[in-house]
């Protein structure tokens, strides 16, 4: 495996270390990292591997294209990833907008329907007790369920965004290595992007005034570690890595399983790989 | 608990994310000044290129209007942007496979030549107040003649040419404007609702209604303002001119509802159950029913029965505010009702329209209606009756 596709064991405890610690704190510090970073990659013109438009002076973009596995049957709905992400990237803090999320898909013996809801779910809110930390209430206690599953959901970083088709000023846009990006100190807030995007994977920042989206955590895939929800998950439901790299651990599993993406009619190519979704998930 | 963002009550799936509306009540206002504009210049044009002659005496108002409203198309845009200042960013580094990029080139290319066609137009009244006037606007008359005094036949017979050739280029101009609006929503995919190749014409024929109407309303209103009788041959043209454009825009809606329901594509279950549902009031009773098939039978009554006089003046304008309001209707059964629905294809959100604020019920009010006044400033400085006798172009 190549140095970008696992992380070293020190980089992980600091990152555990850091997601322990006092959260503001935190939240401040990453915060700031996020800006300078997109600040300085925002710089389009740039050319290809041209070493100074990265922080991560040894990083190479044209050496990298990554990609993401979701092994839905591994998916236990701890809902750590989206607790992480939300404190990693600053993501507002609240129950309605989200760089990742997961969908809990239920199918209940009799009804025709499979029951689908999130963390967002009132429900599941006051199971939580707050808009800031995230619970599946167990509300099919008592139910006959037939079948169950967890199928995490980020933005797929399509080969073929829609949302950068669609923005009017060049602010959201696709780097070399693959990550669909939003330049948050040239987008004007249009959100153009959030209606084109047939996932649901963007939202408005309302506090900067942007679009918002799941960065799969560029500041940290940069710099060899791995984003924060794939850093987390305590069952390995999130693969992450270089699909360059025919040994990389997303390589591995999409060459290992039959992987499907979502909403392929639309055409719009993800790069988010699933296995084990049923039929009723898009 | 209180939540800490305003969210949209939903029922079904809908992805989490989708609970904040993102394009509100401004979005709608916004096309729907823009097809104002295009349906007003239409009017301008049957005369102007045309030769329509009995609607002359709305001519130079439907240009005025037409100018109004465009002045005010960015601003419902501008105040939804999370960075106005921004704006530019759109115009300076304008991404061209977005169908919102040009907006910003097409925009100042038609307000500038609704500027010059309007200068052409109004030249005689201009050079006649620049030359009578001493005081202040005197001053504003002279320099808008750009130094140019010359009134004569022979100058004006090539004023008239400009006109023509600008009213020619605005057709394309106008409806273009107007129909890329409709292909700003017609093209987004990942709408059900949207997503239509029809889009583009049916806003631009409900475009074409909607302004043909505010000049039926106006030009009554007008009338009555100046105490002197309604042209009833001009007022006649407008209503044939409503009457037959309303009937491609229906029968456009009609094809493009029944597509989407024949088709029965992924997700055609929940719009089913949303028209049957929460938008069976604002889309078949109001936009359709009250607004659109009752002025098209009233007008064919009118039609066919040769009806005149005050009948007339009252069945118009009764019809062209019922065709404004089904067009606002339409408006916001597109941008509000394709966000309504969610992108799962399995459940159905509520937009709340707050009566306050940058997006409020209030702020659209005042930005439909705020081109009215810019109107009635605009009437003062250029009156555009066709019947005033200091104006000599015809
Ligand atoms: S999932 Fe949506 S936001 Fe992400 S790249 Fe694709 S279209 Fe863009
Ligand atoms: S909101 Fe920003 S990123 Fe999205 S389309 Fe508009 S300018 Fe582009």
């Amino acid at each position: 495996m190549t140095e970008n596709s696992k992380p070293t064991l020190a980089a992980r405890r600091a990152f555990l270390a850091k997601l322990g610690g006092a959260a503001t704190c935190a939240g401040a510090a990453v915060g700031a990292a996020t800006l300078g970073i997109t600040a300085s990659v925002s710089a389009k013109t740039e050319p290809a591997a041209n070493g100074a438009s990265f922080p991560t002076k040894d990083y190479d973009w044209t050496k990298h294209q990554w990609g993401f596995g979701v092994d839905a049957t591994k998916c236990i709905g701890c809902l750590r990833c989206v607790e992480a992400c939300k404190r990693e990237n600053d993501v507002p803090a609240n129950a309605h907008q989200f760089r990742t999320w997961v969908e809990r898909y239920v199918h209940i013996e009799g009804e025709e329907q499979t029951r689908i809801d999130s963390q967002q779910d009132p429900v599941n809110i006051e199971a939580s007790g707050s808009e800031k930390t995230f619970r599946f209430a167990n509300r099919y206690r008592d139910a006959k369920v037939d079948k169950a599953f967890f199928v995490p959901k980020l933005c797929n970083h399509c080969t073929h965004p829609a949302c950068v088709q669609v923005c009017p000023t060049g602010a959201t846009y696709k780097t070399e290595d693959g990550v669909v990006l939003v330049d948050e100190t040239y987008c004007i807030g249009c959100r153009y992007c959030v209606q084109a995007c047939p996932y649901g994977a963007r939202f408005l920042n309302e506090e900067k005034g942007v679009a918002d989206k799941c960065t799969w955590c560029y500041h940290r895939i940069t710099k060899g570690l791995q984003p924060a929800c794939v850093e987390v998950c305590p069952v390995g439901a999130r693969i992450f890595g270089n699909l360059k790299d025919k040994q990389s651990p997303v390589s591995l599993f999409i060459r290992n399983n039959r992987v499907q993406v979502l909403k392929a009619e639309m055409g719009n190519a993800p790069n988010v790989f699933y296995v084990g979704i049923d039929k009723e998930v898009n | 608990m209180e939540p800490i963002i305003h969210f949209s009550p939903y029922t079904g799936w809908v992805y989490p994310n989708e609970t904040i509306f993102e394009w509100s009540i401004l979005i709608a206002v916004y096309p729907y000044i823009t097809g104002l504009v295009a349906g007003a210049f239409t009017v301008s044009s049957l005369y102007q290129v045309f030769g329509f002659e009995r609607l002359k005496p709305v001519a130079h108002m439907a240009l005025l209007t037409s100018l109004s409203f465009m002045i005010f198309v960015p601003t419902p845009l501008l105040l939804h942007l999370g960075h106005p200042e921004r704006a530019f960013n759109a115009t300076i580094t304008p991404h061209l496979t977005s169908a919102m990029a040009m907006f910003g080139f097409f925009a100042s290319f038609y307000v500038a030549l609704l500027i010059v066609e309007g200068w052409f137009a109004n030249r005689p009244y201009i050079v006649e107040q620049a030359q009578k006037r001493t005081d202040l606007l005197g001053r504003f008359y002279r320099l808008l003649t750009l130094g140019s005094y010359d009134v004569s036949e022979h100058a004006l017979r090539y004023d008239k040419k400009w006109i023509f050739a600008l009213a020619v280029i605005g057709i394309p101009g106008a409806h273009g404007l107007h129909g890329y609006v409709g292909f700003m929503y017609g093209s987004v995919k990942a709408r059900e609702w949207w997503s239509s190749d029809l889009m583009a014409v049916i806003f631009l024929f409900s475009a074409i209604i909607s302004g043909v109407s505010l000049l039926a309303v106006l030009y009554v209103a007008t009338c009555k303002m100046r105490k002197i009788p309604v042209d009833l041959a001009c007022l006649k043209g407008l209503a044939y001119t409503i009457w037959a454009f309303i009937m491609v825009a229906l029968l456009l809606e009609a094809l493009e509802f029944a597509n989407l329901v024949y088709k029965n594509r992924e997700g055609t279950d929940m719009i089913m159950q949303y028209v049957t549902g929460p938008l069976l009031v604002p889309y078949f009773i109001l936009q359709f029913a009250v607004g659109a098939i009752t002025p098209f039978l009233w007008l064919s009554y009118m039609i066919w029965r040769g009806t005149t006089g005050k009948a007339l003046i009252v069945g118009v304008t009764v019809c062209a505010c019922l065709v404004l309001f089904s067009v606002f209707m339409m408006r916001w059964n597109v941008v509000i009702g394709g966000q309504e629905i969610s992108k799962t294809g399995k459940g159905l959100l509520s937009y709340h329209l707050p009566f306050w604020g940058k997006e409020g019920a209030l702020m659209a009010i005042f930005l439909t209606t705020a081109p009215l006044g810019l109107l009635y400033v605009l009437t003062r400085l250029f009156p555009p009756w066709a019947d005033a006798p200091t104006h000599a172009h015809s």
